[in-house]
């Protein structure tokens, strides 16, 4: 056993060695932070499910499986044409396109912002600019989570924003993360860096989308940082392929009366974990954490939220709801930390289920961790199914059962929907939602068949 | 500023229950090794099974000792506890066998006395039984013969063990084997005595039943095992209470309780948990690791737990419920208070096997001064408890600015026909309820008061009615100083 774990980590020993070979003209501050990252990831290895963040996720299938770092796969733009055009947001202010986690320019357009804002690659970024030492690496917990520690290590491509003092963007920035799997399994950890100074207001979207069938690794990491008076929405897609594993982490830190909102849909992948850890570092800050996770097949889908007050006067919401069907196993993992000066925070956290099978499989594990006796904390969770009463009501005015239970679950889910405020996102949702869930107009199975165009068109042009 | 200082002298009161009865112990030498297990298991006479129960027990318990395998995750802080430096049995030297209360040491009784338990019949309140476990052993055990005459058993362990050891063999073990836990593999070598009680095929117990556990000798270690049978159609509700001395050494109460309803059958089984909390700089104290279970086995069978916990430097303890047969219910009813620097970690376990289960989670929390209170409960529906449904609530008071409330509920469900709700709060006492009630010309100690028994009420009520005035009244005493 010890034996095998060795070789597994001498996979990514290997990795590392041509990953820093390839980078030697990098800054010495972040030749440090990966190697810490690294020797970080090497001390601990990858979690196991006796750890309590972990419990209700086994990741033994991504720590057995010998993954190499993605090839480069960025090829001429008419290959992707049709999915590129599926995946684009209308009303986007920009669309940047990563291919296995490096950023192809050729594939993306930033023709619509405004001066002053930066949007690109964050290696780019890295070689012009010397200012990003101050943030980049500073906020992830490489102690605590060995996805972040993996992360860090490997830090090369991945998309960079700055948004200078008083920015207000309307139009969302919009990061297209796409995944080509080859004959050998591969990983990428993109690594994302959005710092927003004082007073600017912007939404930003992060879609992760697979070309083709098979087993791929992404790990991505964001870093979100909001400036004073800041109101920042962030989205996550994920809509990979059933053999795609993908663990997402966003951590954000908030100054004072920043308003920072994470939405996430999660509809593909076949093991999910999405991470979501929020600071409130400065009074009156307000943090919206709002999801929705739709299951089918056997896949696994984890929310893992931390949300930690550590300063008065703040608020948080979260809202989470699951749709489970076929073998899919869902966790919610919901945690509120609130420190000993928070006081006066007010926090709030929802979970909501809907199991359709009884092979589908629920965890949830809502806490509170309270050490400010000044608050307002709640939480709930309920775990059900459609409403008889609301099928039947549907069914005696004349709509045929298969509809009305899609009714019942589309309005669930809009209820997650509805809370995005950046509305051609919204709207965007709405219509992708609609395809993937049970039951309704576009088979259960809309992300496989879509899939296997894709990966068609794929071999018609290649 | 009146308010909090109310609150601030209505927490400082004083632990009343804290003194010492001299009497003269028989005591086994500190430590544990089979050769003490043997001693005790020979003390008591027991047979040949019983023997060879808490060796393996002891065994296991060792294995777990050697790996450091105790547990260690939950959210209370404490020192290594040296197993060696305790004494494991511990009992007020007595003549051979007590055939009647004249035979009980006088100072014993007395100490019952202090402690509001007379064990004169005469004087008890007409309708509880008492059996009262003074250290290792049991002492007493009032209306013996009337609850004979329903055909009830209710007698200390040691004398199950001795008379009816067929039942005692048959589900000792059978709700928390002894593999379960450190704590109850500990107990299960170890154990000196506790309650028993059988209630026979659709025989409803015409009285409460009641233990009053008392650690009275210094450097023991209260070891107790409860066990509660409940036949086709019985009913039976059993109650414990707990004090100790006031000591400046911590001292170690791991006890396992075991239920089992057979079909129709129902058991409500409420804790009034007053051990010494340790004084107010967290000196002393009792460690209160507890292994409490209830098994549903038959259909329609229901297990109800009841407890208020005031006292113990640290709680560790979920009584659950194991719901196997179809219909059953569990129901859980917790107020946990911390005050000074006491700890508690407790909540349930929820286990739904069989179609149809029900259950109910009610959780009151009130921390104040350095206390940290902890809820943390699972409620698991499994793939065949079709219909399956629960409802928890836990609900959390803050007193001051040190003191910290915590939540972890654990939901598994594994079936789409199961309804789960979950829901929890956390909040300060309000200063705006306060002075409404000021307003009306209540004094803020009143006021305060009022606030924390209508938090606790839905629990209070589920209490026998005379354990529910006593428990409102130790509320307020443990509270005392505490509310801002």
């Amino acid at each position: 056993m010890a034996t095998a774990a060795t070789e597994r980590l001498r996979n990514y020993l290997e990795a590392f060695h041509t990953h820093g070979a390839n980078e030697a003209g990098r800054p010495a501050w972040l030749r440090g932070l990966c190697e810490r990252g690294f020797a970080r990831f090497c001390e601990v290895g990858f979690p196991t499910t006796r750890q309590e963040d972990w419990r209700f996720t086994n990741v033994n299938a991504i720590a057995q499986t010998p993954f190499q770092l993605a090839r480069d796969a960025r090829l001429s733009g008419a290959i992707y044409g049709d999915t590129l055009e599926a995946c684009r947001i209308p009303g986007a202010a920009c669309q940047l396109v990563f291919v296995n986690g490096r950023f192809a320019p050729e594939l993306s357009d930033l023709s619509g912002l405004p001066p002053g804002v930066r949007v690109g690659s964050l290696a780019q970024a890295i070689a012009q600019d010397g200012g990003l030492e101050a943030h980049l690496g500073r906020y992830v917990n490489i102690e605590r989570d060995s996805f972040c520690a993996l992360n860090t290590a490997f830090i090369d491509d991945g998309a960079y924003v700055y948004l200078p003092r008083r920015t207000v963007l309307e139009a969302p920035i919009c990061f297209l993360f796409i995944s080509i799997p080859g004959d050998d399994p591969e990983m990428t950890n993109p690594r994302t860096l959005i710092v927003a100074e004082d007073a600017t207001e912007a939404s930003i979207v992060e879609d992760y989308v697979s070309l083709g069938s098979g087993v791929f690794f992404s790990n991505a990491v964001t870093e979100l940082v909001a400036g004073e008076d800041a109101v920042i929405s962030h989205y996550l897609i994920e809509r990979e392929d059933r053999q795609a594993f993908n663990v997402s982490t966003l951590r954000t830190q908030q100054a004072r009366s920043a308003n920072v909102s994470s939405h996430s849909v999660l509809l593909g992948g076949g093991l999910v974990r999405n991470n979501v850890h929020p600071v409130l570092g400065g009074e009156g800050g307000e943090c919206l954490i709002n999801g929705l996770f739709i299951g089918n097949g056997s896949q696994h889908m984890d929310n893992y939220m931390l949300v930690e007050h550590a300063s008065p006067h703040c608020s948080s919401r979260q809202f989470y709801n699951g749709i489970l069907d076929g073998h899919s196993h869902g966790v919610f993992h919901g945690r509120i930390i609130v420190h000993k000066d928070a006081q006066k925070t007010d926090a709030k956290q929802t979970n909501r289920n809907l199991l359709l099978s009884d092979d589908a499989q629920i965890d949830t594990k809502p806490q509170l961790e309270i050490y400010a006796d000044d608050v307002k904390c709640t939480h709930g969770a309920t775990i059900g199914q459609v409403d008889e009463h609301a099928l039947f009501y549907m069914r005696s005015r004349g709509i045929e059962e298969a509809s009305a239970r899609g009714l019942l679950l589309l309005a669930f889910a809009n209820e997650c929907l509805e809370r995005m405020k950046c509305r051609p996102v919204r709207d965007y949702l709405q219509d992708l939602v609609q395809g993937w869930l049970p039951g309704t107009s576009t088979p259960a199975g809309a992300d496989a068949v879509r899939a296997g165009e894709a990966a068609r068109r794929w071999e018609e042009v290649g | 500023m009146s308010t909090i200082n109310t609150i601030q002298d209505l927490t400082n009161r004083e632990y009343k229950w804290g003194f010492v009865t001299s009497v003269e112990e028989d005591k086994l030498p500190k430590g544990l090794n089979e050769d003490i297990i043997r001693l005790i298991s020979a003390k008591k006479g027991e047979p040949e099974f019983m023997l060879d129960w808490r060796l393996k027990a002891y065994r296991h318990w060792d294995s777990l000792e050697k790996s450091h395998a105790d547990p260690k995750w939950a959210n209370v802080k404490f020192g290594p506890i040296d197993y060696q430096n305790i004494v494991y049995y511990s009992a007020p030297k007595k003549k051979p066998s007590l055939k009647s209360l004249e035979e009980i040491d006088p100072e014993v009784l007395r100490t019952y006395d202090r402690l509001g338990i007379p064990l004169v019949e005469q004087q008890r309140l007409a309708g509880v039984a008492v059996d009262a476990v003074f250290d290792s052993v049991s002492v007493a055990t009032t209306f013996k013969e009337k609850l004979a005459e329903a055909g009830v058993i209710f007698c200390s362990f040691s004398e199950a063990v001795q008379n009816h050891p067929e039942l005692v063999k048959k589900y000792l073990g059978s709700v928390v084997p002894y593999t379960d836990n450190f704590f109850a593999s500990l107990n299960s070598a170890v154990f000196s005595d506790g309650s028993f009680v059988y209630v026979p095929k659709g025989v409803r117990c015409p009285m409460e039943l009641s233990t009053y556990f008392r650690i009275n000798a210094a450097e023991t270690g209260q070891f107790e095992r409860t066990l509660i049978i409940a036949e086709e159609g019985a009913y039976v509700s059993y109650l414990e209470g707990c004090t100790a001395p006031i000591r400046d050494e911590h001292q170690l109460h791991a006890a396992v309780v075991e239920l089992v309803a057979l079909e129709n059958a129902t058991i409500k089984y409420s804790t009034v948990q007053n051990w010494y909390p340790g004084d107010k700089e967290g000196r002393g104290g009792i460690y209160n690791f507890v292994t409490k279970r209830g098994k549903c086995a038959g259909p329609n069978s229901k297990i109800s737990w009841t407890q208020v916990e005031t006292g113990s430097a640290i709680t560790w303890k979920y009584p659950s419920c194991i719901l196997l047969g179809d219909n059953s219910v569990g129901e859980f009813y917790s107020v946990a208070l911390t005050n000074n620097y006491q700890q508690a970690d407790t909540g349930t376990k929820m286990i739904h096997i069989g179609k149809n289960t029900t259950s109910t989670v009610v959780s009151k929390g009130i921390s104040a001064g350095h206390g940290q209170n902890t809820y943390r409960g699972m409620v698991k529906i499994q793939k065949g408890a079709r219909g399956a449904r629960n409802y928890t609530q836990c609900d959390s008071l803050l007193i001051g600015d040190k003191c910290g409330a915590h939540t972890f509920p654990y939901i598994e469900v594994q079936n789409s026909s199961a309804r789960m709700e979950h829901e929890a709060s956390t909040s300060k006492i309000g200063e705006d309820q306060i002075f409404y009630l000021r307003q009306r010309g209540l004094s803020a100690e009143e006021a305060v008061s009022m606030i924390i028994n209508g938090f606790c009420r839905q629990v209070f009520r589920e209490l026998p009615m005379e354990f529910a005035v006593e428990a409102q009244k130790l509320l307020s005493i443990s509270l005392e100083g505490s509310v801002g």
